[in-house]
C-alpha cells in the first residue's frame, strides 16, 4: 500500500501532499520536513530507494523518490509494493502531468493543486494503485474536464491572465522554477539512473 | 535574469491553455491564490510567511462566514485553504464549509469540496457524519463523475461504524456497466475489508466475480484484495492457484489488449502483483508450486533486460522462485538473474540485487560467494543505502568465524552515521539484531569492548522517540529470548541482557505485568550454568527493577534464598553483598526511592571518589575514639607483623581427610613395568584422542570460511590462515598429552608401608589385614586400582571386583568404565580397573562402592568401602602456548578473583616460588612468567580424552598474589581456588 505521496521543491517547499493514512497535522508536517531532509542530501548518482525507518512508522516502509529539475516526487510505500514498480509509477505520474499541463512546471503544481490531486486520484485510490496506464488516466481526467467546461462555459479571459502574469513581480520565483528542465520529453524518456 | 523572465514567459501558453480549458473562474494568477503565492515567494523568512498566512487565513475566515459568498467563490477559497494547510497552517474553521461545498455545490464545486474534505479530515472526525448522506446520494447519482468522487472519498477515509450505511450501495456498484465504477467499487470494498473485515465477509463470492470480470482493469483491482486475503490465509485460496497461473500466462503471452502495455511490456504491474500472489500460494507447498514452475520460467524468459520495468518483474520473479518449493533448474536461473542485478552498473539494480541476495542467502549462503568482490565494493559505496543493505546482507551470513569482522564493519558504519537520528534507529536495530546473533554465536569469544560499545550506543543520546524505540525493541527482544531456552546463551550476552532489562524495562511496564521481567531474571539466577559474574549483573538489574509490589515480593524471595542455605555454599562476596542490598531496598520503599529515583535514570552521576560526604561521620568517629583508617595494604602489613588470624575471606574450614590423597601422590612417582591391561587401555585411549582431533579438523574444513580477519577470503588457500578464536580453542586441549608412562605395579608382594596399610584397612574393613588399595594417577585418567592380596595362609585368589558403584556427592563423580577382571598370573592378584572422572568440579568428593567377592569355597560376600577424592586428583597440567592461553582466556566466562598468600623462600623470587609450589601440589602447568605476572593452566578430567580447562592469572600485588581464575566450567574456579589457598598455606 502507498502511505503517502509528497511533492516538494529543491527548497523543501511542499507542492503536494497526500496521505493515505491518518496522521496528525504536526506529524504530517514533520514527515514532509524529514523526508525533504533525507532526500535532499542525497547525491544524484545514488539509488532511488530510501529506507526511512522512523518515517511514517516502522521499518516496513520505504521511500521511493525521483528528482526532476526543481521537484522531488516521493512515494512512501510499505513492503507490499514493488520498488521498481513504484519508480515507474512516478514516471507515469509525471508523464501524465506533463500531458495534462503541456510541459508541466512547478508553477502548474502551485496554481492547480486541485487538478493535480484529481489526476492523482485516478492513479492511486485510497493508497492502492488504481491505474497505471497514462492514456486511461488522461481519458478519465479529460472526461471530468469536459464536464467542467460545459458547466463553466468558455468565458475565460486569456488576455487578462497574460497581463496578470506579466505584471506579477516574482523576485523569488526564478529560483524555484525551471520550466525548461522539468518538462519530460515524452518518447525519449530520461533513462533512470 | 532576462533568460529567467523569458522562461517564465514561455510557460504562459501552458498556463493559459489550461486556463481557457478550465474556464475563467479557475485559478488564474490574478486570483487571490495567485496573490497569495506571489506574496509568499517574495518573503525571505519563515516568520514573515507565518504573518502572511495568518492574514490570509483571517481573510478566508471572513469570506467563508459571509452569507454573500457564492459556491463558486467558496471553491476558490477552499483551494486557498488547501494551500495553507499544505504549508502546515490549520484552517479548521473551513472544514465545515468544505463539507457544505461537497453537499451543495455543482459537480465541479463538489469535487473541490470532496478534495478538501479528504485532505482536511480523517476517519476519526465527527464532521464525517455530516457527509454520509451526501456520499450516499452521490453514490446513487446517475452522473458517473459523482459516483467516482463518492467512491474515492469513501476509500480515502470512512469511519468503521458508517460502513454499513453505504455498503449495500457500494456492493451494487460491482455490477455497474462502467468498468471504471466497478474498479473503484472493488478498491473501496477492499478498503472496507482492511478497516472492518467482518462486515464484508458475505461478499467474498462477489470478489471472485470481480476476479473473473471481463475487464482486465477490474480483475487487476480485485488482485489487491486477493493478495491481502492470500497473505493472511494461503490455505483457503489454494484453489485459485490454477486461475492465477492462467492469468499470468495470458498476460506474459501478450493476450491483453495493447493498451495495457507499458514500454511494450504487457501489464507489468499486473505481472508483479500475480507473482507476489503466487509466492504466497506456493510457499512450502510442493504441489501448488509445481503448478507454477512453467509460468515462472516463462516470465523469467520473457522479461528481457531492456527496460526498468522488466527488472521489476524479474526481481519479483526471483523472489517468488526462492519462496516457493525449490526447483533446482529455476533456482539456477534465478541465481543468474541475481548475479546480473548485483553486477549491474545501475545503482537501483545493484540495490535490488543486494536485497535479493539478502533474501536468498538465508536459504543458501553459498550464493553470496561468487559476489564477494562486489559485496566488498558495496561496503565502501558512497551511497549509505547501499552500504546499509550490504551490512544487512553480511548480517545474514554471519557465522562464528566472521562475526568479529562484520561487527567491526557495523560499528564503523555506526560511528559514521552517529549524527543522524533517523538512521541511527535503523542501524541500531541492525546492530541490535546482530548483537543478538553475535552474542549467542560468538558469545564469550568476543572482545569485551563490543558489548560495551553496544551498551553505550543504547545509553547515549537524548531521550527522544528513536532512542526510546530502540531501547524498547532491545527490551522486548531480550524478554522473548529469556522466555526461551537460556542455557545456550553465553554469559556475556546474559550480562548485557540483564543490564538492558534493568535499565529500560520501565519502557514496557505499561503493557505487561511488572513481575514478568523479574521472574525471568529470577529464573536466570536459578540456573546452574549462570556464572557468578552474570549473577551479580542479574541481581543489579533486579535492584533497579523492584518498584512494584509484585517485583518486591519476588526480589525478597530471591534474596532470602540467596542469603539463606540454598546459596550459602557460594564463596562469592559480591553476590552476597548485592543480595543483601536488594533485600534491604526491597523492604524499605522510602530508601529505595531515594537511592534509585525513577526520574534520575537519565542523569549521569558524579562520583565523589574522595568520599568527602563522609567527612563529618569520620571526624565524629575519630572524636569518639575510633582508630584511624588504614588502607588494606597497611592492614595487611600489620597483620603480617602481628601474625594474627588470617583475614582471607574463606578460611579453610572444609573437613577433608587427606590421608588418602597423600598416599596417592607418593605412589605416582613409582614406576612399574607390568600391568598389561593398563597400557593397552591407554593406547586405546590415545588413538581415540588422535581420532577426535582428526574429526575436529574435518569439521572445520566443512565450515564455510567466506570472511576472515581481513575481510573476505578470496581463495581457498588463505582459508587456513585465518583462525578464529572459536576454532582454535579446542586445539590445545586435544594436543597429545605427555605419553602415559606412569603405571603401577600391583603390590608384587612387597610389604606395603604402614600408611598404606592403614588406609587399606579403613577401606576394606572386614576383608582382612593384607588388603590394600592404591590409587594410580595417569596423565589422562584416574585409575582406581583396587588390589586384593593373598592372605598369608590361603592360596586362593579373591575374584574381587566392583559389582556396583553407587555415587554420592550429587553425581559429581562418575565411573566411566570398568575393564574386565584380569588375573595377573604369578602375582595372585585380580585387577579391576575403573576410570573415575569428576563430572562437576567440587572441592572434594566421596567415592563409595560395594565390593562383592566370592571365595572359591564359600558364600558370596560383600564389603562396602569409601574413598575420599580431592579435586587435585583430577587436575592435570594443560600445556598451552601463551598465545593460545590468551585466546582461551577471552573465551571463558566463569571467573573469580582472589588474593593469595605469597610463598617466600630464600633462593627464589616469591612469584616463582609460589607458582612452583602450586605446580608441585596441584599439577598445574606454568605457561609463562613475565615480570610480576605469571600465567598458569590446568584442566579437569571430565571425560575420556580431554578435560575442561581452568586458567589462572597471577600477579604479585604488594605482598600478596592476586589470582584471577577463569574457566568455562562454573564451579571449577571456586574449587580450584580453595585448593590453591590450601596448598599455599601448607607450604
Amino acid at each position: 500500500m502507498i502511505k503517502a505521496i509528497l511533492i516538494f521543491n529543491n527548497h523543501g517547499k511542499p507542492r503536494l501532499s497526500k496521505f493515505y493514512e491518518h496522521y496528525s497535522e504536526d506529524t504530517e508536517q514533520q514527515i514532509i520536513r524529514e523526508t525533504f531532509h533525507l532526500v535532499s542530501k542525497r547525491d544524484e548518482n545514488v539509488c532511488n530507494f530510501l529506507e526511512g525507518g522512523m518515517l511514517i512508522g516502522g521499518s516496513e516502509n520505504k521511500l521511493i523518490y525521483r528528482h526532476y529539475a526543481t521537484l522531488y516526487f516521493v512515494f512512501c510505500v510499505d513492503s507490499s509494493e514493488s520498488g521498481l514498480g513504484i519508480l515507474d509509477l512516478i514516471q507515469v505520474f509525471v508523464e501524465t502531468l506533463d500531458k495534462c499541463f503541456e510541459n508541466v512546471c512547478e508553477l502548474d503544481l502551485i496554481f492547480h493543486v486541485d487538478k493535480v490531486h484529481n489526476i492523482l486520484a485516478e492513479m492511486v485510490m485510497g493508497g492502492m494503485v488504481l491505474e497505471t496506464n497514462m492514456n486511461e488516466i488522461i481519458t478519465q481526467v479529460d472526461a471530468q474536464n469536459k464536464m467542467e467546461k460545459s458547466e463553466a462555459g468558455i468565458a475565460g479571459a486569456p488576455a487578462r491572465a497574460v497581463s496578470a502574469v506579466k505584471n506579477m513581480n516574482l523576485p523569488e520565483m526564478p529560483r524555484n522554477i525551471n520550466i525548461g528542465d522539468i518538462s519530460i520529453k515524452v518518447p525519449n524518456l530520461p533513462s533512470f539512473k | 535574469m532576462s533568460d529567467v523572465v523569458e522562461k517564465t514567459l514561455s510557460a504562459l501558453p501552458s498556463l493559459l491553455s489550461l486556463d481557457s480549458q478550465a474556464g475563467a473562474g479557475k485559478l488564474s494568477p490574478s486570483s487571490k491564490l495567485g496573490n497569495l503565492i506571489k506574496g509568499i515567494t517574495e518573503l525571505t523568512s519563515k516568520h514573515e510567511e507565518e504573518k502572511l498566512i495568518k492574514k490570509e487565513l483571517e481573510s478566508i475566515k471572513e469570506q467563508v462566514a459571509s452569507p454573500n459568498t457564492t459556491m463558486r467563490q467558496m471553491k476558490e477559497i477552499m483551494v486557498r485553504a488547501i494551500y495553507c494547510e499544505m504549508l502546515g497552517y490549520q484552517a479548521s474553521f473551513s472544514y465545515i464549509h468544505a463539507i457544505k461545498l461537497a453537499q451543495q455545490g455543482s459537480v465541479l464545486e463538489k469535487r473541490v469540496g470532496y478534495l478538501a474534505v479528504s485532505l482536511f479530515l480523517n476517519e476519526t472526525d465527527e464532521f464525517l457524519l455530516l457527509l454520509v448522506n451526501t456520499v450516499l446520494k452521490d453514490l446513487q447519482s446517475t452522473n458517473l463523475i459523482e459516483v467516482c468522487m463518492a467512491l474515492t472519498v469513501v476509500s480515502q477515509m470512512f469511519p468503521k461504524d458508517m460502513i454499513p450505511a453505504i455498503l449495500p450501495v457500494v456492493e451494487e456498484k460491482l455490477t455497474h456497466p462502467k468498468e471504471i465504477i466497478r474498479r473503484k467499487a472493488v478498491l473501496a470494498l477492499y478498503k472496507f475489508y482492511l478497516i472492518a473485515p467482518n462486515q464484508v465477509q458475505h461478499i467474498h463470492s462477489k470478489f471472485r466475480k470481480a476476479l473473473c470480470d471481463k475487464d482486465p482493469g477490474v480483475m487487476t483491482a480485485s488482485l489487491h484484495i486477493y493478495l491481502q486475503l492470500i497473505k493472511e490465509n494461503p490455505e483457503s485460496y489454494k484453489d485459485l492457484t490454477g486461475s492465477m497461473v492462467t492469468i499470468l500466462r495470458q498476460v506474459v503471452g501478450g493476450k491483453l489488449p495493447l493498451d495495457f502495455n507499458y514500454h511494450s511490456v504487457p501489464a507489468p504491474w499486473l505481472q508483479i502483483q500475480l507473482l507476489r500472489i503466487l509466492a504466497y500460494l506456493g510457499k512450502e507447498d510442493q504441489g501448488t508450486s509445481e503448478m507454477m514452475y512453467d509460468v515462472l520460467e516463462e516470465s523469467l524468459r520473457r522479461a528481457e533486460m531492456n527496460h526498468n520495468i522488466t527488472y521489476a518483474i524479474l526481481f519479483e520473479c526471483v523472489k517468488t522462485i526462492y519462496t516457493v518449493h525449490p526447483k533446482s533448474q529455476l533456482l539456477e536461473k534465478a541465481a543468474e538473474c541475481i548475479g546480473n542485478f548485483v553486477l549491474s552498473p545501475k545503482i537501483n539494480l545493484k540495490y535490488l540485487g543486494l536485497k535479493a541476495l539478502t533474501y536468498v542467502v538465508q536459504q543458501d549462503a553459498n550464493l553470496a560467494l561468487p559476489h564477494q568482490m562486489t559485496i566488498i565494493e558495496c561496503l565502501d559505496h558512497s551511497d549509505v543505502i547501499i552500504k546499509r543493505e550490504t551490512l544487512e546482507l553480511l548480517f545474514r551470513i554471519t557465522n562464528a568465524q566472521n562475526v568479529t569482522v562484520i561487527v567491526e564493519k557495523m560499528l564503523e558504519f555506526l560511528r559514521l552515521t552517529c549524527d543522524d537520528y533517523s538512521t541511527i534507529d535503523l542501524v541500531g536495530k541492525v546492530a541490535e539484531l546482530t548483537m543478538n546473533s553475535v552474542f549467542s554465536l560468538g558469545g564469550d569469544v568476543m572482545q569485551p569492548d563490543i558489548p560495551n560499545n553496544f551498551l553505550r550506543l543504547l545509553a547515549e543520546g537524548v531521550d527522544n522517540v528513536e532512542d526510546r524505540q530502540l531501547r524498547l525493541f532491545a527490551v522486548d527482544s531480550y524478554v522473548s529470548l529469556l522466555q526461551g531456552v537460556t542455557a545456550k546463551l553465553p554469559q556475556r550476552f546474559l550480562q548485557v541482557i540483564s543490564w538492558v532489562l534493568g535499565e529500560y524495562s520501565y519502557l514496557r511496564e505499561e503493557e505487561s505485568d511488572p513481575g514478568s521481567v523479574m521472574r525471568l531474571l529470577a529464573r536466570l539466577l536459578d540456573q546452574r550454568h549462570t556464572s557468578t559474574e552474570t549473577r551479580s549483573w542479574v541481581l543489579g538489574a533486579m535492584t533497579k527493577l523492584c518498584s512494584s509490589p509484585v517485583s518486591v515480593a519476588l526480589a525478597r524471595d530471591v534474596c532470602e534464598r540467596y542469603l539463606s542455605s540454598l546459596y550459602s555454599g557460594s564463596l562469592n562476596t559480591v553476590l552476597r553483598q548485592k543480595a543483601q542490598e536488594l533485600m534491604i531496598l526491597s523492604q524499605d520503599t522510602k530508601l529505595r526511592a531515594r537511592v534509585l529515583p525513577a526520574e534520575g535514570r537519565l542523569e549521569s552521576l558524579e562520583v565523589d571518589s574522595s568520599l568527602s560526604f563522609l567527612d563529618g561521620y569520620v571526624s565524629e568517629a575519630l572524636a569518639a575514639g575510633a582508630a584511624p583508617y588504614k588502607s588494606p595494604h597497611q592492614r595487611q602489613e600489620d597483620l603480617v607483623q602481628e601474625k594474627a588470624l588470617s583475614l582471607e575471606p574463606y578460611g579453610l574450614s572444609l573437613p577433608v581427610s587427606l590421608s588418602s590423597c597423600s598416599i596417592t601422590d607418593r605412589l605416582t612417582d613409582r614406576r612399574s613395568p607390568t600391568l598389561l591391561s593398563m597400557s593397552s587401555g591407554l593406547s586405546g585411549n590415545s588413538t581415540e584422542l588422535s581420532h577426535q582431533e582428526g574429526s575436529t579438523t574435518l569439521k572445520l574444513e566443512g565450515v564455510k570460511r567466506v570472511w576472515g580477519k581481513d575481510g573476505y577470503l578470496a581463495q581457498q588457500q588463505s582459508a587456513g590462515e585465518t583462525p578464529t578464536p572459536l576454532v582454535e580453542l579446542p586445539n590445545p586441549l586435544l594436543s597429545p598429552q605427555s605419553p602415559p608412562s606412569q603405571t603401577q605395579k600391583p603390590s608384587s608382594g612387597l610389604e606395603p608401608d604402614q600408611e598404606k596399610r592403614q588406609l587399606a584397612s579403613s577401606l576394606f574393613v572386614g576383608l582382612g589385614s593384607h588388603n590394600s588399595v592404591c590409587l594410580v594417577r595417569l596423565p589422562s585418567t584416574v585409575w582406581l586400582f583396587i588390589k586384593h592380596c593373598q592372605s598369608a595362609n590361603q592360596s586362593h585368589v579373591f575374584k574381587a571386583l566392583f559389582k556396583r558403584f553407587y555415587i554420592n556427592s550429587c553425581q559429581s563423580i562418575s565411573c566411566i568404565s570398568g575393564s574386565p577382571l584380569k588375573e595377573v598370573k604369578g602375582h595372585s592378584v585380580s585387577v579391576c580397573l575403573h576410570t573415575v572422572v569428576m563430572k562437576r568440579a567440587s572441592v572434594q568428593v566421596e567415592l563409595a562402592g560395594l565390593l562383592s567377592y566370592q571365595r572359591p569355597l564359600g558364600q558370596p560376600q560383600a564389603a562396602q568401602f569409601s574413598l575420599s577424592l580431592s579435586l587435585k586428583h583430577f587436575l592435570r597440567p594443560l600445556t598451552v602456548s601463551t598465545g593460545d592461553y590468551g585466546k582461551m582466556w577471552l573465551s571463558f566466562s566463569h571467573d573469580l578473583k582472589q588474593n593469595l598468600r605469597l610463598v617466600t623462600t630464600e633462593h627464589q623470587e616469591p612469584l616463582t616460588a609460589t607458582l612452583d609450589a602450586l605446580k608441585g601440589k596441584l599439577h598445574l602447568h606454568v605457561v609463562d612468567i613475565i615480570g610480576s605476572e605469571g600465567i598458569v593452566a590446568c584442566r579437569l578430567l571430565q571425560g575420556p580424552g580431554q578435560g575442561q580447562p581452568c586458567l589462572l592469572h597471577c600477579r604479585v600485588n604488594a605482598d600478596s598474589l592476586a589470582v584471577w581464575l577463569r574457566s568455562p566450567v562454573p564451579e571449577l574456579p571456586d574449587s580450584l581456588l580453595y585448593h590453591c589457598q590450601k596448598a599455599l598455606t601448607e607450604t
